[in-house]
């Protein structure tokens, strides 16, 4: 059932907070080596369904695989290995505040290996180059704005070279340019070290230039309504979803120009 | 001029015209016109197929009127009656069409309040889930401290040595001035009782065994609730907001390991030493009066003090401050890693924790106490 190239897959997924039910019966596989948008309007848990598919809340019904892995019937030290497979970079960053950027980038590093502070160092610092912030090592997370969190909190997720790398709106708060750059950043990272990559974003400039595989999840319904590439989607998808990809089009190019 | 409405049905359609001012400010001296027009309309609208705003005759208007059409509105929608907004002049119409647009959330509205006996049955069952939350809590702690001694659970050693700096060397001043004042105090009152019988040597003593045995760990105890274990709610707490806890998880890190541990063990090994610390302070207390004050000499008052200290009283004191180690950061860390996703919940996670402490506290020095007493200890 699960097919063969799998990375992630959520088989009859309900995403729930308590007894009210954000998302039902969601099922989709990303591929190893996808760029995967989860599209959608604001609120209808998004966000949520990414927490459930990284492992960071069990999901109401349904499982989430990991190659052939169940992960939330597996046992937490398969779980956590799981994990550190995998990257977050959090809507808000999250970054650790008590700790410089280079130290946010560390702390894994230090937690997971046994390289030489110097060694961790120079990792750290390459991987804030990486994303543009070089030279901003020895800054807490309080001294920069928040688009250079999102982009620290994205050093900080590649820290450990995952396999599967989760975005939460990443290019929110992003000027044109270095959203262009992160879509860049996004595809490189994917050819080069063959990452799986899954984006939350309503950006439609970075879903037709990133995307190869996508799920449109409803409000109204509470369910997926269309998955699949964006580009098929905008040609022969339900309606709500063409809307969301050409509605928003026109938009998009109005506010960038 | 006044805010004024006139309601009736015209062949099933219901008419709700407005007229003269409807701003903020005219209706400021006519505050009940807006609530008489919707009641009024709600009454009428079960005989209706249709509503239909008018406001020709209004000279004046802001969002009031809007919001008084668009309770009434919704309130027809809910019943399936149709809403005619083209009536309306400038544009109120489409500005209520664009209030109209979305329907609003199953369930949404006001909720209930609930009334004090359902508040009353609510908190009572919300009492299982929570003894079985710090339950669960006290046992992945338990888990973490084994994992740690048996060399398989790293925690951040900055976290620690922070730690140990916070509640031990930064909380010395604090820890020297209160058990100075206590020895003072305990010293000042029993003497009243002692000089009765022209026994003030025995101050000395009364304070050292009250000190070691009991005043010192309780009054270190309640400090570090204080200081220490509101910091840990509230540190945990910001980071419980921030989704840097969740950050850790997604690392494959565990939170327990990494906050909470440093936390308990740095407590573990503080609280004794700053007790001991709390200890010989309040003696120094005790000295003070009974030397200025009482006329003891420096070398009696210090031979009483050591002639009635045993090692246990010593011990009994120090297994104190180890369970009240236990209890603070226990608190501190539960309250931090449950706290809600708000700022306010950061600040009802410190209360929480400072109270649960120092509540702590008390209790188990009486258990404490009354075993070691069954126990003849
Ligand atoms: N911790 C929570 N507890 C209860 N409800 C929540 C919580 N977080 C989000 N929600 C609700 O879940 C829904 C989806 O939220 P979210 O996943 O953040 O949406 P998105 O990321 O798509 O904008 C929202 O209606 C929100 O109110
Ligand atoms: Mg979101």
């Amino acid at each position: 059932m699960i097919p063969e190239n799998s990375a992630v897959s959520a088989r009859n997924v309900t995403v729930a907070y308590g007894s009210r039910v954000i998302q039902s019966d969601l099922t989709f596989t990303i591929r190893k080596g996808d760029i995967f948008i989860i599209m959608g309007g604001s609120g209808c848990g998004k966000s949520s369904l990414l927490r459930v598919l990284m492992g960071l809340t069990p999901p109401a019904k349904g499982s989430v695989f990991y190659g052939n892995t169940d992960f939330w019937g597996a046992p937490e030290k398969k779980r956590e290995e799981i994990m550190r497979r995998t990257g977050v970079m959090f809507q808000s960053g999250a970054l650790w505040t008590s700790r410089t950027l280079a130290e946010n980038v560390a702390l894994p590093l230090e937690y997971y290996t046994d390289l030489s502070p110097r060694d961790i160092r120079a990792l750290a610092s390459f991987k804030l180059s990486l994303v543009g912030l070089a030279g901003f090592e020895d800054f807490y997370p309080s001294e920069i704005s928040g688009g250079m969190k999102k982009r620290a909190g994205l050093a900080r997720a590649l820290a450990l070279d995952p396999e599967v790398v989760y975005f939460d709106e990443p290019s929110a708060g992003l000027d044109p340019v270095s959203a262009a750059r992160l879509d860049e950043l996004i595809l490189q990272l994917r050819d080069t070290l063959g990452m799986t990559v899954v984006v939350v974003t309503h950006e439609l400039a970075s879903i037709f230039a990133i995307a190869s595989n996508s799920v449109f999840l409803d409000a109204k319904t509470k369910t997926m309504t269309a998955s699949g590439d964006p580009h098929e989607l905008l040609r022969h998808g339900p309606d709500e979803v063409v809307e969301f990809l050409t509605r928003g089009k026109g938009r998009d190019r109005g506010e960038n120009q | 001029m006044q805010p004024a409405f006139d309601i009736h049905l015209e062949q099933e359609t219901l008419i709700v015209r407005a007229s003269g001012p409807w701003s903020r400010q005219a209706l400021s001296s006519a505050p009940l016109v807006p609530d008489a027009m919707t009641k009024q309309a709600f009454d009428a609208l079960p005989n209706a197929k249709a509503v239909r705003f008018l406001a020709d005759d209004v000279t004046d208007w802001d969002s009031v009127l809007l919001a008084a059409f668009n309770a009434v509105a919704q309130k027809a929608r809910a019943a399936g009656i149709p809403a005619d907004t083209s009536a309306l002049p400038g544009g109120m119409g489409p500005m209520l069409d664009m209030a109209l647009a979305v329907p609003p959330r199953d369930g949404g509205g006001k909720k209930e309040e609930p009334g004090f006996l359902e508040t009353v049955g609510a908190k009572t069952l919300a009492w299982p889930g929570i003894t079985k939350n710090v339950v669960d809590f006290v046992g992945e702690v338990s888990i973490s401290l084994a994992r740690f001694f048996s060399g398989r659970a790293s925690c951040s050693p900055r976290d620690m040595w922070n730690v140990l700096r916070e509640c031990g060397v930064d909380a010395l001043p604090i820890v020297t001035l209160t058990s100075l004042l206590l020895g003072l105090i305990l010293a000042f009152v029993s003497s009243m009782q002692l000089k009765l019988f022209g026994a003030e040597i025995y101050v000395a003593s009364l304070v050292g065994v009250s000190m070691v045995r009991v005043m010192g760990p309780v009054l270190t105890g309640i400090v570090l609730s204080g200081r220490t274990g509101a910091s840990f709610a509230a540190v945990i707490g910001s980071m419980q907001v921030n989704e840097e806890v969740d950050a850790l998880t997604g690392f494959g890190i565990s939170p327990t390991d990494f906050l909470v541990l440093p936390r308990v063990l740095g407590l573990a090994v503080m609280t004794p030493l700053l007790t001991l610390y709390a200890d010989v302070a309040g003696i120094a207390g005790g000295f003070l009066v009974g030397v200025i004050m009482l006329d003891i000499s420096p070398a009696a008052y210090i031979n009483n003090t050591i002639q009635f200290m045993t090692l246990g009283y010593v011990w009994t004191g120090l297994l104190h401050a180890l369970v009240f180690g236990f209890i603070i950061s226990l608190c501190g860390c539960y309250q931090g890693m449950r706290c809600g996703r708000n700022a306010s919940a950061v600040g009802r996670a410190t209360t929480a924790a400072v109270v649960n402490s120092i509540v702590g506290i008390i209790v188990a020095t009486s258990v404490i106490t009354i075993i070691l007493t069954v126990l003849d200890l």
